[in-house]
């Protein structure tokens, strides 16, 4: 019938080329590395150098870890180390390597109502914040940078939960649909440097608050464990982590820029 | 954020400036969602006519539970999808997580139930006249089903277009099942999503513009050709 | 099975008679009966149609015309009784020899044409003979200008022609209508009655439900008269007309209302 004969042809027209057989792997990552454009600009180098293409799923640290624990990726580039330091001491992953890092920010309206402006303490702006009953919006989604931001709160002694819902605003979502909601709300939001930084609808926000060590945002780079997914192609995510720590790829890490501006710090030791 | 105008001229931008990487992902999108609807439509359009015309112990259960499933939440299917495909699921020797293909069984399962109900309200209405014409003719129920799909090809074409719809509109699933790999599964949606958490806005509601005028370029296709299948005679045999 | 009856394939002259080797008649009810939750809406303990000119079944609404039209057709399963078809019971091999035109024609959404080869691919002809057959069809019904044209922009009178040469497509034994001209002008009427004179008078046994005397006059061979469910009489169309033994053929043929 003719409208077989529609989809037929459609479907031809669509067939596009996309069919890559060359030798990839899949990397399990989080959205500050993507959205940021900082794999856009490094991997490129590492394809051309080794044929390996690198397949990038980019989701909160959480859901990473998660994907990478039921096998689904072969590397898992995220920031949260306590939680990767469980994934591999559970066997999921061979080994942890340092690769970089950079650090989170509190980002907020100009007015900022909380008062929290040019201050080097994370934990006393929180508390500001919240003793200003200003709006805070939080990932919510046990991502790194949630995870990261739980620990500040527990500093300041506010029981987040309990204000849930009012002041503190859990939108459950990534990094980009936080910040699109902080602007909107006029709300205060922790962020990384980097995802800031290339994010394009800063509305009013300013970084308010930088500087603090606890701050701090390392990044781990982690081979899934082939005894544990025998389909994990060991060997070339292997290769790709000895890229990555590496000096070239440490090198392409130093040399990213957003704005002019670096945004991420190679970190991986001497091996 | 800017003017919609702007939006409008970037979008047009992108089109006309023939961008290899958009036309990639177009191009995917349409492979994808026009493979997972002539999938749909296959299953769907004889099993709606199964249901509107057959007699059978459950039948109103089955169209309850089809019905009921037009609203299934993409994330739901996706996630489902997500775990039978993942590697440590029951089709994960198939490898087939992070590929287009599974963009297409979540598709698929987000699609069919569409077609099926709506075509069945179609089917069961045109059925109602032609019932006892077709009995004449010596068609019993399940045989009248290819003369039904025939005589009801422009309102199923119709149905089949809300399944398009559905399909290349959708992005809960297979932002979760495809990955949004960029050059392996990015689509228009997952593009968008991406360009949205990104706070590149303007270029978000651009590449929305460019998937709102692919639809509608297909649906004047569509109508195009079903204007021509009703004025000339048909080639239905 | 396959015919290979002469009158299929050969001669145009014979396009509206039925296949060879047809004995589906008499058509005959006994104790045909059909009741709905108890209510009796029919009720035949014996009736026979047999081969010859056309048989009209007259009555006022609501008398069971339809319905026995439907028994005999086999559309309707009936509640007690049985039809028989040439003394077999009425089931799928003798269901092919019957055609049914309904009180509003039926038109599949395709070209005249189409239509008709409808008709014909469900009498199981070959290709080549189909082609022919199409032709003749379309002459006899006056629609060879139209074939091309799509069957539901024909005109009201067009489109029940079209549907009575449908059902002849398939060369049955029996052409069943159900008051096929109630809602057609005087000129419409004509031209479906001339199509009926002519399929009868090449062998096609015409049963034709009407409540319309004058048709009754012009058409019929024999009557059928039922009355709320009963057959009041079956009678020769003369003696109906000039000499109704049951007194509510005879009520209503005079105009009174029957109810």
């Amino acid at each position: 019938m003719r409208m077989i004969f529609l989809f037929l042809a459609g479907w031809l027209a669509a067939m596009a080329p996309a069919l890559a057989g060359e030798r990839h792997i899949l990397l399990q990552s989080t959205t500050s590395t993507q959205n940021s454009g900082l794999l856009d600009a490094i991997l490129p180098a590492f394809e051309a150098a080794t044929g390996i293409e690198v397949r990038v799923v980019a989701v909160g640290t959480g859901q990473a870890i998660r994907n990478a624990e039921r096998g689904d990726g072969d590397v898992l580039l995220v920031h949260a180390r306590a939680a990767e330091e469980a994934f591999v001491a559970a066997g999921w992953g061979v080994a942890r390597h340092d690769v970089m890092f950079n650090d989170f920010v509190l980002v907020g309206p100009q007015d900022d109502p909380a008062g929290i402006a040019g201050g080097a303490d994370a934990v006393a702006a929180l508390a500001a914040i919240a003793a200003a009953d200003a709006p805070f919006a939080s990932r919510g989604d046990r991502s790194g940078t949630h995870l990261a931001e739980l620990a500040l709160w527990a500093d300041t002694g506010v029981d987040v939960a309990a204000a849930s819902g009012g002041w503190y605003r859990e939108t459950g979502s990534g990094m980009g649909a936080t910040l699109n909601t902080g602007v909107g709300l006029d709300a205060y939001v922790l962020t990384d440097r980097a995802t800031w930084a290339a994010f394009g609808n800063k509305g009013g926000h300013t970084i308010l608050v930088e500087g603090d060590p606890r701050l701090h945002n390392p990044y781990g780079v982690i081979l899934v464990n082939p005894a544990r997914h025998p389909h994990v192609d060991a060997e070339a995510g292997q290769a790709f982590i000895d890229w990555l720590t590496g000096p070239e790829g440490q090198a392409a890490i130093a040399d990213f820029r957003v704005d002019g501006a670096q945004v991420f710090f190679p970190s991986a030791g001497p091996s | 954020m800017t003017g919609f105008g702007e939006t409008l001229g970037q979008a047009l931008w992108l089109i006309l400036s023939g961008d290899a990487d958009l036309w990639a992902i177009i191009l995917l999108s349409l492979r994808v969602s026009l493979t997972a609807l002539a999938i749909a439509t296959l299953i769907g359009l004889p099993l709606g006519a199964a249901l509107a015309v057959g007699r059978f112990p459950g039948r109103r259960t089955v169209i309850t539970i089809v019905s009921a499933m037009m609203g299934l939440p993409p994330v739901v299917v996706g996630l489902a999808v997500y775990l039978m495909l993942s590697a440590s699921g029951p089709f994960g020797i198939f490898d087939l997580l992070y590929t287009p293909a599974a963009m297409i069984i979540a598709q698929v399962v987000l699609v069919t139930p569409i077609v099926a109900a709506l075509s069945r309200q179609v089917i069961a209405d045109l059925h109602t006249d032609l019932a006892e014409q077709l009995d004449s003719f010596g068609l019993r129920p399940l045989a009248r089903i290819p003369t039904l799909l025939w005589e009801g090809r422009t309102s199923l074409m119709t149905v089949v277009l809300a399944g398009f719809g559905r399909a290349i509109a959708e992005v809960g699933a297979v932002i979760i099942v495809g990955g949004n790999i960029n050059h392996v599964t990015r689509v228009m949606t997952t593009a968008i999503a991406l360009e949205t958490s990104k706070g590149n806005l303007t270029l978000a509601l651009a590449l929305g513009t460019v998937l709102i005028t692919m639809a509608i370029a297909i649906n004047a296709l569509v109508g195009v050709l079903g204007a021509r299948a009703r004025s000339g005679v048909p080639a239905h045999a | 099975m396959r015919d290979t009856g002469q009158s299929f394939t050969g001669g145009d002259a014979r396009a509206l008679a039925p296949r060879a080797r047809g004995r589906t008649l008499p058509l005959v009810a006994r104790h045909l009966g059909y009741s709905i939750d108890g209510k009796v809406l029919l009720n035949i303990p014996d009736l026979a149609i047999h081969p010859g000119g056309p048989t009209v079944i007259m009555g006022p609404n609501g008398a069971g015309k339809s319905l026995l039209l439907r028994l005999f057709h086999g559309l309707i399963q009936p509640t007690q009784g049985e039809v028989r078809a040439g003394g077999q019971p009425l089931g799928p091999a003798t269901r092919r020899r019957q055609a049914m035109v309904f009180q509003r024609p039926v038109l599949l959404r395709r070209s005249v044409a189409a239509n008709v080869r409808f008709g014909l691919r469900r009498a199981g002809l070959p290709r080549a003979a189909r082609r022919d057959r199409l032709d003749a069809l379309l002459a006899e019904g006056d629609l060879s200008g139209k074939a091309g044209q799509l069957a539901t922009t024909l005109s009201g009178g067009e489109q029940q022609r079209l549907a009575v040469m449908r059902a002849l497509a398939t060369a049955p034994d029996i052409l069943f209508l159900d008051e096929p001209t109630s809602s057609l002008d005087p000129a419409a009427t004509q031209a479906i009655e001339d199509l009926l004179r002519r399929a009868s008078a090449q062998g096609t046994k015409i049963v034709l439900v009407t409540h319309d005397p004058g048709q009754v006059r012009r058409l019929a061979e024999d009557v059928v008269f039922l009355h709320r469910g009963q057959m009041a009489e079956q009678s020769p169309v003369d003696r109906f007309l000039s000499d109704a033994r049951s007194a509510a053929a005879r009520d209503f043929l005079s105009g009174d209302l029957l109810v």
